[in-house]
């Protein structure tokens, strides 16, 4: 074990773009992999999240696996960052909003075009959907917002930059989008 | 007879019948707001440029200014509020940035990166809304509305065609079209109305155009509305003098 902090990170009802953006700080990834331990991310494939002192979150919560993977990870860092336009308020997954999930489900499965051999998909292995998609603040606590569809990776490496110093989490106007 | 007041510990001339917001505006001083745009009679609903004068809250955009006012905008408290206005008008509504055509020079999207709002925080509404597509050469889009009633003041004041009005109450207030179907088609609603151009959000957009200027180069990709924004041309006037 180091003394380096723990950071993980996971996508739920995201589509990758902020964990590419947390890439796109580019070669500062070095200085970032002296700062700090990567547990359960993507890039590492670990599955389970250990004890951690930040955890990044990207995407909504939209079914179950969504709010038990969030609420492991808040169980488990002491620090919850909600990273981009899905995580803080649903995104582009929450305009399924506007319509029922049953709605939803046979607009894909059974009426949409070009589908073949028509049928809701109910293998027990696939999380259940909730009825709604929702901003993960609405599940657990969360202690940081980083707006941005994806937050530049500038943006990314300012906050943990100032995290992890310790200073107050500061941003230049043009670091800041909700886009 | 002009007078002066203070605002955040800064002189400001005024004329006769000028508001705290027009004052400070001509004197190229910004305070947050929404409803308000000079061009129109204030309408003092969005509560953004809410200020305390001598102590007390009030808007600016409909106090008149007084001799020797002492006017507080841009302290803690106030941006607190502001921000907390801000989250509520996000949750209300359906405002997704990342799939706007608005987005970039959206008003609403300025004026919270200019409170420092880093997200909605709140409990979502997710309200169900409309998007009226019938109009050949506008659509609105209800879903991004925040009853600014800018486009109601425009097309009864401007344009002579009251086309739109507000109605319900409270949480249920909601933008609504004189035509006989109640469509935006069947309006007299034409893209050439002061109304189509005054929506500070994506809510009453042009149609057959969209995303035409590029991230970077949109009006507040650079500069906050404070600097680009409806204040900007008094500021210009004030050096051209």
């Amino acid at each position: 074990m180091t003394n380096k902090t723990r950071v993980a990170t996971a996508s739920l009802a995201g589509c990758f773009g902020c964990h590419m953006s947390i890439l796109d700080i580019d070669e500062r990834i070095i200085q970032l992999a002296d700062l700090v331990e990567f547990d359960r991310t993507p890039i590492t494939d670990i599955k389970e999240v250990g004890e951690c002192d930040v955890g990044i979150i990207e995407g909504g919560v939209c079914n179950a696996d969504n709010v038990e993977v969030l609420k492991e990870f808040r169980r488990n860092c002491k620090i919850l960052v909600s990273l981009g336009a899905c995580s803080i308020n649903g995104g582009i997954p929450a305009m399924r909003n506007q319509y029922t999930l049953k709605q939803c489900l046979e607009e894909s499965y059974l009426h949409g075009i070009g589908v073949e051999d028509a049928q809701i998909p109910s293998d027990p292995e696939i999380p259940l959907l909730l009825n709604k998609l929702h901003p993960i603040h609405e599940v657990v606590w969360v202690d940081y917002f980083l707006p941005g569809c994806p937050p530049p990776a500038d943006t990314i490496w300012t906050f943990l930059e100032e995290l992890l110093s310790g200073k107050p989490i500061e941003f230049a106007y043009r670091q800041i989008r909700y886009d | 007879m002009s007078g002066q007041f203070i605002i955040d510990h800064k002189p400001v001339p005024f004329e006769p019948g000028q508001t705290i917001m027009d004052a400070a505006m001509a004197a190229g001083i910004y305070i947050p707001h929404l409803c308000h745009n000079p061009e129109f009679h204030p309408h003092a609903s969005c509560k953004l440029c809410t200020v305390k004068i001598n102590g007390r809250p009030a808007s600016a955009c409909t106090t008149q200014a007084a001799e020797g006012a002492v006017v507080e905008s841009e302290t803690d408290e106030l941006m607190d509020d502001r921000r907390i206005l801000l989250k509520m008008l996000f949750v209300e509504g359906n405002h997704v940035c990342p799939a706007c055509e608005k987005s970039g020079r959206c008003q609403l999207q300025a004026v919270a990166y200019y409170c420092n709002m880093l997200a909605p925080e709140f409990t979502h509404f997710y309200p169900q809304r409309d998007v009226d597509a019938s109009h050949p050469d506008m659509v609105i889009d209800f879903n991004r509305c925040i009853l600014c009633n800018l486009c109601v003041r425009a097309s009864r004041d401007v344009d002579g065609k009251d086309v739109f009005a507000i109605s319900g109450r409270g949480i249920g207030s909601h933008l609504i079209i004189s035509s006989p179907s109640g469509r935006l088609g069947d309006s007299a609603f034409d893209a050439e109305d002061k109304a189509a151009q005054v929506c500070p959000v994506g809510a009453i957009m042009l149609k057959h155009q969209g995303y035409d200027v590029p991230i970077g180069q949109r009006l507040y990709d650079q500069e906050p509305v404070s600097v680009v924004g409806d204040v900007a041309k008094y500021v210009v006037k004030k050096h051209d003098q």
